[in-house]
């Protein structure tokens, strides 16, 4: 063998081990630095809607609910208008979302399931803006109208590929031994699908789901060229429609009469604010009690 | 589609019992399903046919010369060019990713490598993915009304006394509407898709790699540099550039604080558009020329969209492969 | 091939080696009490094998000899361990240095995918800096051929540590090792998965080694340890608590013939583990 191991040269303590020990000490400090960068923005953020959202919400509730603001309208008809909004992109989106996903999960694994689900990844960076543009082209263009479908498809085309992922991914983890214990029972493979795998993924998919909504819910850029917005409220689908962001948007970035239009931006803000909180809680929620019922 | 159908019937298992109409029942299913698979494909298509479609005069009148004029002007001379937009994109997004990049890691870095209590890590955790639910209009509020009056009374004149020495902080012409202050509300947004996806896959990383490096006698940064950073790096970058890609397609908070300027140039004080923001401020009174010229902006915005987002999933994915584990 | 080795003219060796006293050692997870009231010492240049069933806490055991138990969170050690006649748990002994003296090899082989075959044995040594007159080449070369790796990498330094076999990147993995010039090798069933033509391989190793370091082996394989071994240590989980104590220990040829434990006994002859 080779030559013998003298005993080590024991390089121990010194100036060199002192100063990675204080290397190690830096870079400790560095990434508390960091968390304390990262929070530092967002309670200043999440302050200042409460401080300021809070008290315009709750200070003249409900009355600023009717508010009619110059600029945006009432907020209870843009409310109306977003929740109609989710329904149309869920009407869009959720059809295709899921069957797609489980196609993936079920059926995907070939060729042209991967290029389904790159596609589908490649949807989902799709800006919000150029969904919007979209819409407009295919619908508003066309029909010389603004409405609320138009709205729907833009925000549809944004909700799908969020829910497609999540379904794929939550169908997948379905152990096989419930479509085979399904199978061996001589059950029909779509029946076993539809009856067993899908009701054990089922709270999987809703918080995909929720999530896919509580995304959507907050979006403008899609809405602006898409359902424009209405300041008489909410009167019909193939009309211009309110919605809460765009409210926002258009009292802050183009306002009327700012002493009119901005407490009633910032009640918006919160509402809005209320409502993406709310369903994201909402999601955690369904996906733990997953958790707990898998044990 | 004849071709989706037919398959399953060599793949169904339930000949025999059941018979025809078990294997009916399947094929049809299938059918389905792949249907609304394929719709996704049709999607696809449609949006690239629509966007491409409308933008035609202008991809025919100007050619490549679209992606390299500086020119924007819709009113007198009704001449289009994109560079002024892609530069905004460019700078507001690289800004916002150098800012948010590196702390983004590190607090991923913390929440994983730190050892911390798990009554610190979670609520930290679970804010910082608040932080990315929040809606962009709502970033644009608090940009207009905390953001833009903090840099213009404060941040800029102190930036411009130590550093406008330099060409990137000149004039404040915009009265605080600024490439930076887009590129900082940017950075605030992106740090959370930063920060979420870099902790899964640092989280993704063996221990026994961890192990290997401190049974040499590593510190935890000599161990964290050595062993977990080198293996999470395409995950990582793939991450980055996520988040660059969530921030070139962020399009209402920076309209809101961005100035609506066409310019090009280091002044990073001025006013200036991004591709998304250039078509959200135009898009309504937009008609012909300009209006094709718009949709080739989201036409741009749509293809470095893509650009960026498959390259992403594509380290990311390799990632996950290289541990074994799903990221 | 033995035979062949002892015949070679060896250089006139003085070695300075190292043994290691563990005094009353408790270890824990938490609540769990995984190994309790464990005194035994090792040997300087000797290989020292820990067998018993498994969960008996014998990789527990080992870990604490390196101070890399404590990285689990929660878990955490009463007690003492000597390296020579330092405690290395005492208060104020960083483990870093610790780890320095004490090496380990892996179960699984655990080469650092990112780096080249040379980086993988340098990593180490980066870590401690260059001292004066060494040449780090000159280092990796020497750690390779301890390590009976040297004639099947030298051409290939520069590529993947990836590309090598199992056994192989075992053997790198003892060549990382040893390039930080341990005092003592620690080894956590380094065999369990490698093919048989492998194992023999590093079995021969460690042979070879013990003239220079001072090695604990953790084994759940009683002949390799009735090979490789000159003092053996037999572990089992107390009926009572269902922590790891030490039943027994003593010269290899002596547990495995004449056991004085019944335990250890029944677990040398097969009735059960």
């Amino acid at each position: 063998m080779g030559i013998a191991a003298a005993s080590s040269p024991r390089t121990l303590g010194g100036a060199r081990f002192r100063r990675r020990k204080a290397v190690d000490r830096l870079m400790a400090g560095a990434m508390i630095l960091s968390a304390i960068i990262v929070l530092i923005p967002l309670f200043a953020v999440g302050a200042y809607v409460v401080q300021q959202g809070w008290p315009a919400l709750i200070g003249h509730f409900p009355s600023i609910l009717t508010e009619q603001s110059p600029a945006g309208g009432q907020l209870i008809e843009g409310l109306k208008g977003t929740l109609i909004l989710i329904g149309l992109a869920c009407v869009v989106g959720l059809p295709i979302g899921v069957m797609s996903g489980l196609y993936l999960a079920e059926y995907g694994r070939n060729r042209f399931g991967d290029v389904v689900r790159f596609t589908a990844d490649v949807m989902a960076g799709l800006p919000s803006i150029v969904a919007g543009i979209v819409a407009y082209s295919v619908l508003v263009l066309t029909t010389k109208h603004f409405s609320a479908y138009a709205g729907g498809l833009a925000l549809g085309l944004l909700m799908f590929p969020t829910v497609t992922r999540s379904t794929e991914a939550v169908v997948r983890l379905v152990p096989d031994a419930l479509r085979e214990g399904g199978l061996a029972l001589g059950i029909s493979r779509w029946r076993t699908i539809v009856s067993i795998v899908m009701p054990a993924a089922l709270s999987g998919i809703i918080t995909g789901i929720i999530l896919g909504v509580a995304r959507v819910a907050g979006e403008t850029a899609p809405l602006i060229f898409t359902v424009l917005g209405n300041n008489n409220g909410f009167i019909g689908l193939t009309q211009p429609v309110p919605a809460l962001s765009l409210q926002i948007f258009q009292a802050v970035a183009s306002p009327v009469d700012p002493t009119q239009d901005y407490p009633v931006a910032y009640a918006g803000v919160m509402l809005l604010f209320l409502l993406v909180v709310v369903l994201n809680l909402l999601a955690r929620l369904v996906a733990a009690r997953r958790a707990v019922a898998r044990g | 589609m004849q071709e989706a159908i037919s398959k399953p019937a060599a793949q169904s298992t339930s000949h025999g019992i059941g018979g025809r109409r078990g294997l009916h029942g399947d094929a049809l299913f299938q059918g389905v399903a792949t249907f609304f698979a394929l719709l996704i494909l049709v999607i696809a298509a449609v949006t690239v046919t629509t966007i491409l479609y409308n933008s035609w005069p202008t991809l025919t009148k100007y050619g490549w010369g679209f992606v390299s004029s500086d020119v924007w002007d819709p009113t007198v001379k009704m001449l289009f060019g994109a560079r002024p937009f892609i530069f905004g994109t460019l700078v507001t997004a690289l800004l916002a990713l150098l800012m948010a990049g590196l702390v983004g890691i590190g607090v991923a870095l913390l929440l994983v490598e730190m050892h911390l209590p798990r009554w610190f890590r979670v609520p930290v955790s679970f804010l910082v993915e608040l932080l990315a639910a929040i809606p962009s209009v709502v970033f644009g509020v608090w940009g207009v009304f905390v953001v833009i009056p903090l840099m213009q009374q404060d941040v800029d004149p102190a930036l411009q006394r130590a550093l406008g020495w330099t060409p990137f902080f000149g004039d404040d012409v915009s009265g605080g509407h600024s490439l930076l202050t887009a590129s900082l509300v940017l950075a605030v947004m992106i740090v959370p898709t930063v920060t979420a996806i870099s902790r899964d896959v640092i989280r993704v990383v063996p221990d026994h790699q961890r192990e290997a490096m401190l049974a040499l006698g590593a510190t935890r940064w000599e161990m964290i540099r050595g062993a977990v950073l080198p293996f999470a790096r395409p995950g990582i970058i793939g991450a980055l550039i996520l988040a660059l890609g969530r921030a070139v397609g962020e399009t209402i908070a920076v309209t809101m604080v961005i100035g609506n300027n066409v310019y090009i140039g280091p002044n990073l004080f001025h006013g200036a558009d991004t591709l998304a923001s250039r078509i959200a401020a135009s898009l309504g009174e937009a008609a012909d020329l300009q209006l094709a010229g718009l949709f080739e902006l989201a036409l741009i915005l749509f293809l470095v969209s893509v650009a960026l987002n498959a390259f992403a999933r594509l380290l990311v994915w390799s990632v996950s492969r290289g541990s074994g584990q799903v990221v | 091939m033995n035979a062949m080795r002892a015949s070679q003219v060896r250089p006139v060796i003085v070695t300075t080696g190292h043994g290691m006293s563990v005094e009353r050692l408790n270890a824990y997870y938490g609540a769990k009490h995984a190994v309790k009231d464990v005194t035994l010492r090792v040997e300087p240049n000797t290989v020292t094998a820990i067998i018993g069933p498994s969960g008996c806490g014998k990789s527990t055991l080992l870990r604490c000899l390196n101070r890399l138990h404590e990285v689990i969170a929660g878990a955490y050690v009463q007690g003492k361990v000597l390296l020579d006649s330092e405690d290395i748990y005492a208060p104020g002994t960083d483990p870093v240095q610790v780890r320095r003296l004490v090496g380990m090899v892996f179960q699984r082989p655990n080469p650092f995918p990112t780096k080249s075959i040379i980086e993988n044995v340098l990593a180490g040594l980066k870590l401690t800096g260059r001292q004066r007159g060494m040449n780090p080449r000159e280092v990796a070369e020497q750690a390779l051929r301890d390590a009976a790796l040297w004639d099947e990498v030298k051409d290939r330094l520069k590529a993947p540590a990836t590309a090598l076999s199992g056994g192989q990147q075992q053997r790198l993995c003892i060549a990382r090792a040893l390039a930080v010039r341990p005092d003592v090798i620690l080894m956590d069933e380094p065999c369990s998965a490698l093919d048989p033509i492998a194992t023999l391989k590093v079995e021969e190793l460690i042979a070879e080694l013990r003239d220079h370091y001072t090695i604990v082996i953790v084994t759940h394989n009683m002949q390799q340890a009735a090979r490789v071994s000159d003092r053996t240590a037999f572990m089992m989980v107390d009926m009572d608590d269902r922590a790891g104590v030490l039943v027994e220990e003593g010269p290899t040829k002596a547990m495995f013939n004449t056991p004085k434990d019944k335990r250890t006994e029944d677990y040398v002859t097969g009735r059960f583990g």
